[in-house]
């Protein structure tokens, strides 16, 4: 018999566990409905792997882990998936989440089941994952994924498994029970999370209230091949705790925040083993548990082995609860268990305990007296917390006093609450300032991640900024050096490297050279108009810019000459033809002017207009001739073109709507010029006629580019967002013609681009 | 069916703060029928008055505070707070001078701190002190043992002198042991006692008195209401430094025993250095909150002004007791070190 | 004359002596503090909505340094006003209505089938929680939204929600027990309590 420590604390509440061992264990009869929660362990919830409709084998896979701390659900029977929901679960906030629901067909037919007998043969991973396929979560209460515990990475070397048959809450004798029962398979369990953790010591824990279950372990103990000490401790609650059994057992303390897979342990419930057993050797999945179903108003109290997912008023039905007796219905242990808002729940895989309570068994609890600092909770608390401190704190929201206090070392074993003279809801306390800290904590993580976000942003928009002004700088710069490049290229000619680029030049060039010279032939004009002094200066001036003109142009011609014969840019010829036209019509106006008034300049006009129409032809002739040789070549570009024609047909168009609009709006302001009214009257037919250009255009459109549905869906959304605006505007407004009028508008704007997107979509859909 | 829904745990252990006080109520019932034995009815008047004029106060300041009356009166603590006091007065005040106690003790040193649990001195010490400093006249003239002086005062007579101004008969009055120990002047303790029979039989009945709330703190540690803590720590050492002391010079100074005898020093160490509002909460705590008053007793009782000191020692433990609670945390489970301090 | 002139020059003394301790002190157990802008910023929601009429929380937390009223953080609310009046050691002021009142948590929500990716939102987004390119879909990245309800505005066509953050079983809390009347009989049980008790 090895040593027993003891942990600091704890409590003898009436045990109540002698009403559920009066009868045997019993199977519960097949339910007609299953709901089974996708979470049902800690960790991610599993994802579900079969539809509405689909039939599934009794053990078949239904849902599968999705992360590393997650867990295998199995169709606890056969039948058919009726529904994937969102189903009440057993939470004590009385929320949903969502299940998978079976019917049964009663047929209970087992997927095919691969067992096998000698594990030692296999990989430890192999094994591990056998585990993890059959679904198993710690059966004792928290639901930890077992095979995480069982298969630990290098870094934990376990010197000591313990297994938890301690069962120290009231009422529950599911574990009980279960030792009584099936204490070979719990063997068979322990031998295999030994070969897996290899531990040098295997401690089994019970309380001396189990004097029939610890006879049958120590019995089942002795038959087995590895050494394993079945250690009878004193009957305290909460022994069962994980870190108090550890402290129990082994005289060591897990340390704070740490678990004890940290110090060398780890911690199985005997249920779990069991289940690890028959998943292992037959490949049964867990798919169903010894869940103990007690309290007053159950008249034939008891364990039954019950599905998973079994709603809880089936239960409640076989045990015989009397519905107008039962106020509280406890899931777990009352320390512990949380109370059910309905029984509308399903059992899950940590279910062990359903106290079906009556009034005066659980009675309301009385309204919180002040606390008196009595220190009783001190005396009792397992974890040597400060019970009332942490409460006083907890109550007025200082929590970072309550962490200093080590409100997280709390394992809201209840004991504090159960001795309280004022009857105060420590627990719940505790419970709330917890969540508060980690909803503060998560709060502070998203604050902090908003911040470096919101600073990166700041960066970013900052180095575009930089960047883009940067760019500006450069080509600026890189104007400035291509002009004196150029500069020194029309001084010594002979362009290099692109002779197109320097053709360019070139010519930029000799515009510049001729400009100068205009300015200055001007100046001196000016000069010798007003009889300025420094003629000579000017004349100098003047011939200086000749001669660079001279040169520069000597050096485009010498440019054109190198620059390859290149095919003709349509563009280049339209632009070309356009403004010889301009040219064209301009002069002629110019000469009709000049023929109107008589002036002399009109033979000049006539001789130049001859040049220009004669240019004009030879642009246009040109133009035709590109374009004819573009044609066959390129007939996407024409219809890019095409459509580029009608962009700007329509940025046309809303141009001259936008002006017109302006000038209304002058107008309607009360600016009532003439000039406004003139342009008005000008803009209209304009508009008009580049609405009916935009309209022509539209219909020469090929069908197949079509109208923009997209455009047009924004259209209409973007207009009806204005209707729904002006509207809420007049609503705020009240009786305003104005608004009242404006909102007819644009409903008909809407109407119409509602209309318009309507036959756009027929149009799309009809080919 | 309505199912509750609240948090664990869904059990509870027997028994309410009200409980907690009705017990030590009637723990402190054999020290008051002693006194009454010894003292005559003064007491007794003395107790139902302070206790009636406990809840009365309590429930006006209740009421202004406009809190459910039967809910905190049902926590018997103005009661408890009223009771510990008389125990502690002249068996014969005056009846304002309890008037005035008690309404200290239970509005200004009680209610207006926020009630039972918010008080950071003990009530009942708050109104005894109060009292001692602003009334030494009446607060010293104590009654003799009625076997010895002999002169017996009715239940009228004792109502008379309490409650109609009637003075106290010079006859009934006679200084406590410890008054006329502090007063002995050159005599040594063993020729103090020999003096007169009188004087031992005073002793004798305090003696007695002491005995009796010793036999309720008895009872209130099998009821597990207070721990041992702290009457254990006072008592050991108020044992080990009159022993001290007595072993130097047993002519000049008081034996243990009779420091342990006389006085409230039992009262004091079970009843009102236990009061968990005001002690220190740990198990070390309380060790050196007990052990600090039973000094402080000694010392004012040896050398200070005033015969008896338990009102002054545990008022100036209480002001230390956040201070002890600050530095004797338990270290929790898992953690290498007690954490010491409020803020990280 | 002279009982005078010896107090002054002892008092001075002691004056001198205690000022070199004091400075020696300040120098030898100078706390290395973050400056007091970082403090501040760290009590700031971060949601960088602008409702303090600062261009997000850190030019806010500057100003509060400068001397700006703490009050003025609607989604921190009363709690981050405390916290600051704490740190600050100034009085704890309820919150200036003018900025807005404290709501609880939302985040964005684009209705998707309506949005016509104009890029709007994107662009008012403090802290590029918006995914989405121009003419395509946009969505918010519920996650890393602060819910400040800068999107909400610039949107054309209105498709943008700030919906309440729902609870879920993950983010679940016990109610706390003193906010039930029937646990806890306080002034709020106005007597009510005393005839259960």
């Amino acid at each position: 018999m090895s040593k027993i420590w003891s942990f600091h604390g704890g409590i003898h509440p009436p045990e109540n566990k002698q009403q559920s061992l009066q009868r045997p264990l019993e199977a519960l009869p097949l339910p007609s409905r299953l709901v089974l929660p996708l979470q049902q362990h800690i960790g991610a919830p599993a994802s579900p792997l079969v539809k509405v409709g689909d039939r599934v084998l009794k053990g078949q896979p239904i849902a599968e882990p999705t992360g590393f701390v997650s867990a295998y659900l199995h169709a606890p029977t056969s039948g058919t998936v009726v529904d994937l929901v969102d189903h009440s679960v057993p939470h004590p906030s009385g929320m949903t989440a969502p299940c998978v629901v079976i019917e049964p067909d009663g047929e209970e037919r087992w997927i095919e089941l691969q067992g096998v007998d000698d594990y030692r043969s296999l990989e430890k991973h192999e094994l591990a994952e056998r585990i993890r396929h059959a679904g198993i979560a710690g059966m004792g209460g928290a639901g930890f994924p077992t095979e995480i515990k069982l298969h630990l990475s290098d870094d934990h070397i376990i010197n000591t498994l313990i297994i938890n048959g301690v069962e120290c809450e009231p009422y529950i004798t599911a574990d009980d029970m279960l030792m009584r029962e099936r204490a070979d398979e719990i063997i068979g369990g322990i031998e295999i999370a030994a070969h897996l953790l290899t531990p040098t010591h295997v401690l089994m824990g019970i309380e001396d209230n189990k004097p029939e279950a610890a006879r049958a372990m120590t019995e089942a103990a002795r038959r087995s091949r590895i050494d394993i000490e079945v250690v009878v401790v004193p009957t305290k609650y909460p022994s069962g705790g994980e870190r108090q059994l550890v402290k129990l057992l082994t005289g060591v303390e897990v340390p704070s925040g740490k678990i004890p897979a940290d110090i060398g342990i780890v911690v199985q419930n005997v249920g779990t083993l069991a289940a690890v057993y028959n998943a292992v050797h037959f490949g049964k999945p867990l798919i169903s548990r010894i869940t103990t179903i007690t309290g007053e108003a159950a008249s034939r109290p008891g364990n039954r082995e019950v599905l998973i997912g079994t709603p809880i008023s089936d239960l409640l039905a076989h045990a015989g609860v009397d519905p107008n007796r039962l106020t509280r219905l406890v899931m777990g242990g009352p320390m512990m268990g949380y109370a059910l808002g309905n029984a509308n729940v399903p059992l899950i895989k940590t279910s062990n305990c359903i106290i079906a309570g009556a009034a005066d068994e659980f009675p309301p609890a009385p309204p919180a007296q002040n606390c008196i600092r009595c220190g009783a909770c001190e005396q009792v608390c397992p974890a040597e917390l400060l019970p009332q401190q942490l409460h006083w704190f907890a109550k007025g929201r200082e929590y970072d006093k309550a962490l200093n206090f080590n409100l997280l070392d709390c394992i809201e074993c209840g004991a504090c609450s159960y001795v309280c003279p004022s009857n105060i809801p420590l627990v719940q306390y505790y419970r709330h300032a917890k969540g508060e800290i980690r909803r503060e904590q998560a709060e502070q993580r998203k604050a902090e991640q908003a911040r470096i976000r919101f600073e990166a942003r700041n960066e970013r928009l900052e180095r575009e900024k930089t960047e883009k002004e940067a760019r500006r700088k450069a080509r600026a710069e890189a104007a400035a050096k291509a002009q004196a490049a150029k500069k020194d290229d029309a001084v010594t000619s002979a362009p290099k490297a692109d002779p197109e680029a320097a053709l360019k030049a070139a010519k930029t060039a000799a515009a510049v050279a001729r400009t100068k010279l205009k300015k200055a032939e001007k100046a001196l004009q000016i000069a010798r108009d007003s009889g300025e002094s420094d003629l000579a200066a000017l004349e100098a001036e003047v011939s200086a810019q000749q001669q660079k003109v001279a040169a520069s142009e000597a050096a485009l011609k010498a440019a054109e000459s190198t620059a390859p014969a290149k095919t003709p840019d349509i563009k280049e010829l339209k632009l070309a033809a356009a403004t010889a036209r301009t040219k064209v019509t301009k002069t002629e106006k110019a000469l009709a002017d000049a023929e109107a008034k008589a002036l002399p300049s009109a033979e000049k006009l006539r001789s130049s207009l001859a040049t220009l129409r004669s240019k004009a032809d030879a642009a246009q002739h040109a133009l035709a001739a590109a374009e004819q040789s573009a044609r066959p070549a390129a007939p996407a570009e024409a219809t890019a073109a095409a459509t580029a024609d009608l962009k700007q047909l329509k940025s046309n168009a809303a141009i001259l709507r936008t002006k017109l609009k302006k000038a209304r709006k002058a107008i309607e302001a009360g600016d009532s010029s003439a000039e406004l009214a003139q342009q008005v009257t000008e803009l209209e037919p304009q508009l008009a006629s580049a609405e009916q250009a935009l309209a022509a255009a539209q219909a020469q459109q090929p069908p197949h580019t079509g109208p923009d549905l997209k455009a047009l869906k924004s259209a209409v959304a973007i207009a009806r967002t204005k209707v729904k605006k002006a509207q809420k505007a007049l609503d705020e407004a009240g009786d305003n013609d104005d608004l009242r009028a404006e909102l007819a508008q644009l409903q008909q704007q809407a109407a119409a681009a509602d209309a318009a997107l309507e036959a756009a979509q027929q149009a799309t859909e009809s080919p | 069916m309505a199912l509750m829904r609240l948090s664990s745990p869904h059990v509870h252990r027997p028994g309410k703060t009200g409980d907690v006080m009705k017990q030590v109520i009637a723990a402190a019932l054999p020290g008051l029928a002693t006194l009454v034995w010894y003292f005559g009815w003064g007491p007794l008047i003395n107790a139902v008055f302070a206790v009636t004029l406990a809840l009365l106060f309590e429930a006006v300041i209740l009421k202004l505070r406009r809190r459910p009356l039967g809910f905190y009166l049902g926590d018997f603590s103005a009661a408890l707070t009223g009771l510990l006091l008389a125990l502690a007065l002249p068996p014969y005040l005056p009846w304002w001078t309890t008037t005035v106690g008690v309404f200290v003790a239970i509005v200004i040193a009680k209610q207006l701190y926020g009630g039972l649990g918010q008080n950071p001195f003990n009530p009942a010490m708050i109104g005894y002190a109060l009292l001692l400093i602003s009334f030494p006249v009446e607060m010293t003239r104590w009654a003799g043992p009625q076997e010895v002086t002999g002169a017996q005062l009715s239940f009228v007579d004792a109502l008379a002198v309490i409650f109609a101004g009637q003075g106290l008969p010079d006859a009934v009055t006679m200084a406590t042991p410890l008054e006329t120990f502090k007063h002995k002047g050159a005599l040594t303790a063993d020729e103090l006692w020999a003096q007169s029979a009188q004087l031992l039989a005073g002793l004798h009945a305090w003696q007695a008195v002491n005995l009796a709330f010793l036999l309720g703190g008895i009872y209130l540690l099998l009821r597990r209401i207070i721990t041992w803590h702290i009457p254990g720590a006072l008592l050991f050492t108020l044992f080990m430094v009159s022993g001290f002391f007595y072993g130097a010079d047993p002519s000049n100074h008081g034996s243990p025993l009779f420091h342990l005898s006389t006085g409230a020093i039992m009262l004091g160490a079970f009843f009102i250095a236990t009061d968990p509002v005001t002690a220190a909460t740990s198990n070390k705590g309380k060790l050196v909150f007990g052990a600090s008053i039973g000094l402080l007793i000694y010392i004012i009782r040896t050398w200070g002004n005033y015969p008896d000191a338990v009102a002054f020692s545990v008022l100036l433990m209480n002001l230390a007791a956040p201070f002890l609670d600050y530095y004797t945390r338990p270290r929790t489970y898992g953690h290498k070190q007690p954490q010491k301090g409020i803020k990280r | 004359m002279e009982s005078i002139l010896i107090a002054i020059i002892a008092l001075g003394c002691i004056a001198l002596v205690f000022g070199a301790i004091l400075g020696f002190a300040s120098v030898k157990f100078k706390v290395e503090g973050n400056p007091i802008v970082d403090q501040i910023d760290a009590l700031l929601p971060q949601t960088q909505c602008g409702q303090c009429s600062y261009p997000g929380c850190r030019p806010y937390a500057e100003a509060i340094a400068n001397g700006e009223a703490i009050n003025k953080c609607p989604p921190g609310g009363q709690s981050t006003i405390d916290a600051l009046a704490d740190l600050l050691d100034v009085e704890a002021i309820p919150l200036d209505a003018e900025h807005g009142q404290e709501q609880p948590k939302t985040v964005a929500f684009i209705r998707e089938a309506e949005c016509i990716g104009c890029t709007k939102c994107i662009q008012a987004c403090p802290v590029d929680a918006i995914l989405g390119a121009a003419k395509q879909m946009h969505t918010v990245i519920a996650s890393e939204c602060t819910g400040c309800d800068l999107c909400v505005e610039p949107c054309p066509v209105d498709c943008i929600d700030m919906l309440p953050i729902e609870p879920t079983l993950a983010n679940w809390n016990w109610p706390s027990p003193s906010s039930s009347e029937h646990i806890i009989a306080t002034d709020r049980g106005r007597g009510n309590a005393g005839s259960a008790a």
